[in-house]
């Protein structure tokens, strides 16, 4: 890896390439929202679901056409995990009792089945959940925004949130795209995923002001492109260190957090991307200048840089 | 001298890592599946008595560990989770009413961690099992059945002044009476005011249809449902703990709603039951035939619909005076609940009894219950699901008043010995101030629970051990380093966290996992940092004093800003995705930490004020 930090990639003489395709990314993905709709998880929907384990793997029709002749309607029966485990869900919410009455019916049909768990939520704590979590989006957001106002300069934390909103649509999308199922570990997902691309989008910001400051080029384009490179291979190191273990999550973490894993490792991805190429690349059309930093310039700050 | 920490440094690196380590130890030691037998008042349990049925277990094969009095509880130690059900099983058997037998999970702290009072992790119940219910307060039922208490009152208090009124009627937070005419209105206004300072008062209308609206203060509003809440929150307690569950946890979330946490508990029907119901008694006149109608009400028998009564509406007392209700028998073998009342309800039930022998009282039995149903809107072919509640009475027992009652009487006509005691612990532990409904409900079996844990630990051993390699293999004793800062940093996270008390969950060791991924990053930026300055041409001491010094700034940036992510998160979450922002947001000030102070400590401690011509990183 060591080439790569001599190496010098002019990031931003191909910032079009990349804004095209964060534009298409960004187009599938809305696209996908809106046509295929997010998979909303029994988190936000309201419903039941029963999870049961069987001795022997049943067949799921056979699952479905029981619980159906019992007046259950509107079921969704999978298996999860091992062919023995089954997922059954209802997009109704009944009332509590339906995961012991379900599992009651599956036993009197003959077959040996435990309840491994059930779960019901109310509707409207589905539909509540849903506006907290949106707003709750939107206010980690405002809040960085305005941390990063302060810390920098206000074009940075413009850059920085329109990243941000990249990263997040395209993680959204994604979900929506392939059907995955968008419940609260995913939802917490993509807040991780807020923080660690902001944390990777303000090594390149730091950077970049330290190179402002410190050297004499005149052309923004060329300061942006040699932060970057410069701190290329660090961002590089800790995106491979974080995917490494998000890897043995997902595939050892179980069936319950794979969604949690999946929506990480789509975020990481798009996060490192969008920290190299787009909260930089979005400095240049928002016409940083010396004058953004230099003006105010206090003497350094010496008490801040110092070691504790 | 470039690269040296003073000693205090050192001392403190070493203190903290030192603390680090007493507390997060204990989470080494698993916690033993046991059984927990409580006893209420005097009758504690003889060891003589545990004796045998520690041979008893043994008898059926159910190895016990071990054996522990903890105040007035005995806790045995299983060897396995499977043993826990029968073990329960046989002990209630054997103690039958006198005790309550619990599934637990013991601590097994060594003696020596216990003396800094180090205790483990608890385990969130993905992780143990368990069910969790979301109660909703129903807060307009609580407000009108304020108001009914209040209309009863205002009724009775008109009739003793002799003021005639037509009709009480409860909207929404106000109350409305009805007066032939505007002076009676005007008097009974004043009246009322006087007696009943939470209301606004208006009149409306003339004549005969002249009307007093009375609207509960915003205040007062306020107050009622806060009452709501917390009253019931004290009667959930009271049910949870006759239930027996170890370590339960109910607490208010939000304004309205409540949590309900029972770990280890299998049999969900029963604990949901107890849990959810919203019985209460109430205790009536039976109606004379000369009784205006709109002072009555028919209600069926319980046990025989087609059977019923004409009932006064004013409530004698309700279930919430009672003071303590057990379970008996009548004289023919018949289930029945004796019932002591508390001072005021004896006295307002020897008061209505005393003027009224030859007349009928009924016991009614009232339960507030829901049901859901999927609503289309005809345009737009959009499902809604609306919840309907309802209200179901019945008359339990209607019997004639042979003489004035005092403070305890029996009720009789019950169903069955389980409704009867059923009904005496509702009784017992207060019945709930305003009704709920359950909003969420999840059921974790104990065999996912443990799969979990299981998996959670396989993936947390990898993803360290891959970033373990990752590190040595890019920057050699640098790695060394960091790795030593990361095993630090876990160890520090999951101390914090035990002495925090925080409950370990399902994403919290995500989140663990992640930090793990997350944790080297200060540390690839300084040491990024000085190998970049080593190629401008600083020396190697120079070097890892400008590497620290100014990858410093970034470092503090980038935490500081994931930090108020996590803190949001926090915030916002419910369960899971709080335990995921908690470990998050320890994770990143404890790598802070061990990136910037340990792993300059040993930096220092290896090249510090020595000559050192090449660094290998």
């Amino acid at each position: 890896m060591k080439s790569l930090t001599n190496r010098h990639i002019d990031f931003m003489g191909r910032r079009q390439w990349a804004l095209t395709l964060s534009g298409i990314m960004l187009l599938v993905s809305i696209g996908a929202m809106i046509i295929q709709q997010l998979n909303l998880g029994l988190d936000f929907t309201g419903g039941t679901l029963v999870e049961v384990r069987y001795a022997n793997a049943p067949s799921l029709d056979t699952v479905r056409q029981v619980l159906e002749q019992n007046g259950f309607q509107d079921i969704a029966v999978q298996t999860f995990g091992a062919t023995t485990d089954v997922l059954i869900r209802l997009k109704q919410a009944f009332d509590a009792e339906v995961g012991h009455n379900i599992v009651a019916l599956l036993r009197d049909s003959g077959a040996s089945v435990d309840l491994v768990r059930a779960e019901f939520v109310g509707a409207q704590v589905g539909d509540q959940l849903r506006d907290q979590s949106g707003l709750g989006m939107l206010v980690a957001l405002g809040v960085v925004m305005l941390y990063v106002a302060f810390r920098f300069q206000y074009k940075f934390a413009i850059g920085a949130l329109l990243a941000l909103v990249h990263d997040v649509i395209i993680v959204i999308g994604l979900f929506a795209l392939f059907g995955l199922e968008f419940d609260l570990t995913v939802l917490a997902a993509i807040l991780a995923v807020i923080g660690y691309s902001l944390n990777d989008t303000i090594v390149v910001y730091d950077r970049i002001r330290e190179t402002i400051r410190t050297s004499q080029i005149t052309d923004m384009g060329k300061i942006i492109n040699e932060s970057i490179n410069a701190t290329l291979s660090r961002t590089l190191a800790t995106s491979s260190t974080t995917l490494l273990v998000l890897l043995a999550l997902l595939f050892l973490g179980g069936d319950m957090i794979e969604n949690f894993a999946i929506a990480l490792l789509i975020g990481i991805v798009v996060g490192t991307f969008s920290s190299i190429y787009i909260s930089g690349a979005l400095l240049i059309p928002l016409k940083l200048g010396r004058e953004d930093l230099i003006p105010p310039q206090k003497p350094r700050d010496e008490e801040e840089e110092e070691l504790p | 001298m470039l690269n040296r920490y003073p000693l205090w440094k050192y001392l403190l690196i070493v203190a903290v890592l030192l603390t680090g380590l007493i507390y997060s130890l204990p989470n080494l030691f698993p916690q033993d599946p046991a059984v927990q037998i409580s006893t209420q008042g005097d009758s504690a349990l003889s060891q003589r008595r545990v004796e045998r049925i520690t041979q008893a277990l043994k008898d059926r094969e159910i190895p016990v560990k071990g054996v522990e009095k903890q105040g007035d509880q005995w806790l045995l130690r299983l060897e396995s989770t499977d043993d826990q059900l029968p073990a329960r099983d046989l002990i209630s058997d054997r103690l039958g009413n006198d005790a309550t037998v619990a599934l637990n999970l013991a601590e097994a702290t060594p003696g020596w961690l216990e003396a800094f009072n180090a205790s483990p992790m608890t385990l969130g119940l993905d992780l143990r099992g368990g069910v969790h219910f979301l109660l909703e307060v129903d807060m307009d039922a609580a407000l009108t059945q304020r108001l009914e208490v209040n209309a009863s009152a205002m009724r009775e208090l008109l009739r003793d002044e002799r003021i005639r009124y037509r009709n009480t009627e409860i909207n929404d937070r106000s109350l409305s009476l009805e007066f032939t005419g505007a002076d009676d209105r005007d008097t009974a206004r004043g009246l009322i005011r006087r007696e009943f300072p939470d209301f606004d008062y208006q009149n409306d209308g003339e004549g005969r249809g002249a009307r007093l609206v009375m609207t509960l203060t915003d205040q007062k509003v306020k107050e009622i449902q806060d009452y709501a809440v917390e009253q019931n929150l004290t009667t959930l307690r009271n049910r949870v703990n006759e239930l027996g569950v170890a370590e339960p946890k109910v607490q208010r979330q939000g304004p309205s709603r409540i949590v309900v946490e029972l770990p280890g508990v299998q049999d969900t029907t029963a604990a949901k039951r107890i849990v959810g119901a919203t019985a209460n008694l109430e205790f009536r006149l039976e109606a004379r035939s000369d009784t205006p109608e709109r002072e009555t009400e028919t209600i069926a028998f319980r046990n025989n619909p087609q059977r019923d009564a004409t009932l006064l509406r004013d409530v004698i007392i309700t279930g919430d005076s009672v003071s303590s209700a057990n379970q008996s028998f009548d004289k023919n073998g018949g289930p029945q609940v004796s019932i002591d009342l508390d001072g005021t309800g004896g006295t307002l039930m020897n008061r209505a009894t005393r003027s009224n022998i030859g007349r009928s009282m009924a016991v009614v039995f009232i339960e507030h219950k829901s049901r859901d149903r999927v609503e289309e809107d005809p345009e737009t072919g959009e499902k809604t699901t609306v919840r309907d509640t309802y209200v179901e009475r019945g008359i339990i027992s209607l019997a004639t008043i042979q003489s004035a009652f005092g403070n305890s009487f029996r009720i009789t006509g019950l169903d069955s010995t389980s409704e009867s005691s059923e009904l005496a612990l509702l009784l017992r532990s207060g019945s709930l101030a305003a009704p709920i409904y359950f909003a969420q409900e999840r059921t974790i079996g104990p065999s996912l629970g443990q799969k979990n844990i299981d998996r959670g630990l396989l993936s947390v051993q990898l993803g360290l051990l891959l970033v373990v390699a990752f590190m040595l293999v890019r920057y050699k004793v640098f790695g060394i380093f960091a790795n030593i800062a990361l095993a630090f940093n876990l160890t520090l996270l999951v101390a914090v966290m035990s002495m925090l008390g925080a409950t370990l969950t399902l994403p919290g060791i995500a989140g663990i996992v992640l930090t793990l991924g997350m944790a080297v990053d200060a540390n690839v930026l300084i040491f990024e940092r000085i190998r970049e300055e080593l190629r401008n041409g600083l020396s190697a001491q120079q070097a890892i004093h400008a590497g620290y010094e100014r990858a410093f700034t970034s470092i503090i940036d980038a935490n500081i800003t994931t930090l108020l992510v996590a803190v949001i998160l926090f915030s916002i979450g419910t369960g899971p995705v709080k335990g995921f922002a908690v470990t998050l947001s320890i994770g990143i000030l404890t790598s802070m930490f061990t990136a910037l102070l340990v792993s300059r400590a040993m930096v220092n401690l290896t090249y510090g004020g020595k000559p050192v011509k090449k660094l290998r990183i």
